[in-house]
């Protein structure tokens, strides 16, 4: 926020256009080389420092290090990957021989269950994150909007928010993955028992900080548009629907990207601590495992955890940029 | 000409912390149709509190509001307000803030061609035609207030009812949309109730001018009918008798009769209350 007021602010300082227009480059070049110079720093240090910690399992794994293990993660995704096609030609072939001899023959068709591999983990994490990240937006959205047009509805549901509100989802996680094997119960389940589990979680904390920025973007909508709604005597849901939802929008906004940061954190949290598919498996897995390689696997899919976690918070600001008409708020 | 509007034996209290706060008392007037009435007086007198009451944003303690001899009790847009601050949805372009109005008013009485016609012969009204697809962000303040008078004017209101409506805007363009204002006037011969606390403004638009004395309890002090020809000129104005002397009458009262006791009148310290009478103003409205 104070780099853009500070920049406005320069913006401002009578300048003659020559000057502007290069005022204006070196703000792009130093927008560009400040955080490179910022990343070289942090490289040169982490090398450093890892150099010198040793740990039961070897050195502290370095840029060098995880770099190695970026190109291994993705060699082994392919060897599976060949490996999962060459069972089913294989399948695919035993299929037609049998059928050739015996016509009647119902062909048997397996899927393959090889190991999951990194890039396996990050797009179950991610599907997960994002599925529960939209059920709570389903929620939470027509609930804050609830509240915040009602006193009533208010004073009767913020005590039961505000004790719900600060308690980890991961407190809950027990509780969740009892009721989830107690209540979905099906012969053929179209999701696993642990990506519902996961997603309860996700959903669980996503919820509240959407249900409060909402519900504060209602009740703090300027006036004038209410009375403006009033004049027009527009009916209860075109209220809704053309003044309350674009009004709060900005801060719906802001809501969810503080959800959706929140929930990435818990969820591999989550999934470290139940052992369900994904990125924290991946790396209780590896911690398990105790191998020469593992410190360095480890420290690749921190660095992945945080990369992704940037770009679902980008990817959510462009979102804002498109859908909000305050484009103020969409900055940083 | 009949009374359109008799705003009858209105009392106003707020139920405040401290204990209750009588802002009006018996603020009682009859306005014809056709007629153009500034509301004048002190900031905080409770010149807002008179227009919400007729808009029905707030309801009266005591007395009421009848518009053509029926009690009004809830908003409706035969009263529509142009707000001071433009009021416009930050999200809808020009056309789209007008559309809204005239989606809303005209429901089961106009087809979409007609619609749109409608919107834009208001837009062209307020000479904003060229502006019809720029959001309110995009324009300047006056422009932004002439849509929100064509979004009023779209509406057909019985009264229309403007609160400070050019307040906010510099004195140039102040003068361009009083201007604005005579000329849609002239035209249309709308019941207007608008809020001001310019003297030349007042003098210049009305058929009557009210004048507020100071609150609490504030309640109507003078009226005074103002007789000049249609249409007014200000340049010409400028030097006529009877304008100067209805401008005098109005100042008169205003600084002489309900001087603000604690006002010392330099512009510093003018300025500094009006400033408080606003913030009060947003605040209690907020
Ligand atoms: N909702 C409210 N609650 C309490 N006091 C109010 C409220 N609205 C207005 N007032 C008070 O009533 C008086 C008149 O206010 P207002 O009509 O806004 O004045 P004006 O428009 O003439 O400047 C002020 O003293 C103000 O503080
Ligand atoms: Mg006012």
């Amino acid at each position: 926020m104070t780099a853009v007021i500070s920049k406005k602010a320069l913006g401002i300082a009578p300048m003659s256009n020559n000057k502007m227009i290069m005022s204006f480059i070196s703000e792009k070049v130093q927008a560009l080389i400040l955080p490179m110079a910022g990343i070289f720093c942090f490289m040169l240090l982490w090398s450093l420092t890892a150099s010198s910690i040793d740990t039961s399992l070897g050195k502290f794994p370095g840029p060098h290090a995880v770099a190695t293990q970026v190109v291994n993660l993705i060699d082994e995704h392919n060897a599976e990957r060949d490996k999962a096609d060459v069972f089913y030609i294989r399948q695919d072939e035993r299929n037609k021989v049998r059928m050739a001899k015996d016509p009647s023959y119902q062909p048997k068709v397996r899927i393959y269950t090889g190991k999951e591999t990194f890039l396996d983990q990050i797009l179950t994490s991610l599907v997960t994150v994002i599925s529960g990240f939209l059920v709570a937006a389903v929620i939470a959205i027509p609930l804050g909007i609830a509240i915040g047009l009602s006193k009533t509805l208010n004073t009767a549901i913020n005590p039961i928010i505000q004790i719900f509100k600060p308690v980890s989802p991961l407190a809950w996680l027990p509780i969740v993955t009892m009721v989830v094997s107690a209540l979905y119960v099906s012969p053929d389940p179209m999701f696993a028992k642990s990506f519902i589990t996961s997603l309860i979680t996700v959903t669980l904390c996503s919820l509240w900080p959407m249900v409060i920025n909402t519900s504060f973007g209602v009740v703090s909508m300027n006036q004038d548009w209410v009375n403006v709604s009033k004049v027009l005597s527009l009916p209860k849901h075109v209220h809704i629907q053309k003044i309350v939802l674009p009004a709060s929008i900005p801060a719906i906004f802001t809501g969810m990207r503080m959800s959706l940061g929140i929930a990435w954190m818990v969820l591999i949290a989550a999934e470290m601590l139940s052992q369900s598919p994904g990125l924290g498996k991946f790396v209780w897995d590896e911690f398990q495992n105790g191998s020469s390689q593992s410190l360095s696997r480890i420290m690749t899919a921190v660095l992945t955890i945080g990369l992704i976690g940037y770009l679902l918070d980008r990817t959510m600001l462009q979102l804002q940029r498109i859908l909000s008409w305050d484009k103020s708020s969409a900055q940083l | 000409m009949s009374i359109i509007l008799d705003i009858s034996k209105v009392d106003m209290v707020f139920p405040t912390p401290k204990g209750d706060f009588t802002a009006l008392k018996g603020v009682d007037l009859q306005i014809k149709k056709g007629e153009f009435i500034s509301l004048i007086g002190h900031s905080g007198c409770g010149k807002s509190t008179v227009l919400n009451i007729v808009a029905c944003l707030h309801r009266a303690t005591l007395g009421g509001v009848l518009l053509n001899n029926k009690e009004v009790t809830e908003p409706g847009p035969e009263r529509a307000v142009v707000f001071q601050n433009h009021s416009l949805l930050p999200w809808l372009t020009a056309y789209q803030n007008i559309e809204l109005a005239v989606k809303q008013v005209f429901k089961n009485k106009m087809s979409p061609a007609e619609m749109k016609e409608w919107i834009e012969h208001n837009l062209r009204l307020v000479h904003m035609d060229h502006a019809k697809d720029k959001r309110p962000d995009e324009i300047s303040g006056g422009m932004k207030q002439r849509i929100g008078i064509a979004r009023a004017l779209a509406m057909k209101p019985e009264v229309l009812l403007m609160d400070e409506p050019f307040g906010a805007l510099d004195a140039l363009t102040r003068a361009h949309m009083q201007d604005s204002l005579m000329e849609i006037q002239q035209k249309l011969n709308n019941t207007v109730i608008m809020i001001t606390h310019d003297v030349d403004e007042a003098v210049l638009l009305s058929d009557r001018i009210v004048m507020m004395t100071n609150g609490p309890a504030a309640t109507i002090g003078e009226i005074l009918d103002v007789n000049l020809p249609h249409p007014r000129n200000r340049l010409a104005l400028a030097e006529d008798v009877e304008y100067n002397r209805l401008r005098s009458a109005v100042l008169t009262f205003l600084y002489e009769k309900q001087r603000k006791v604690e006002v010392i009148p330099t512009a510093e310290s003018t300025k500094t209350t009006e400033k408080a009478g606003i913030k009060q103003n947003t605040s209690s409205v907020a």
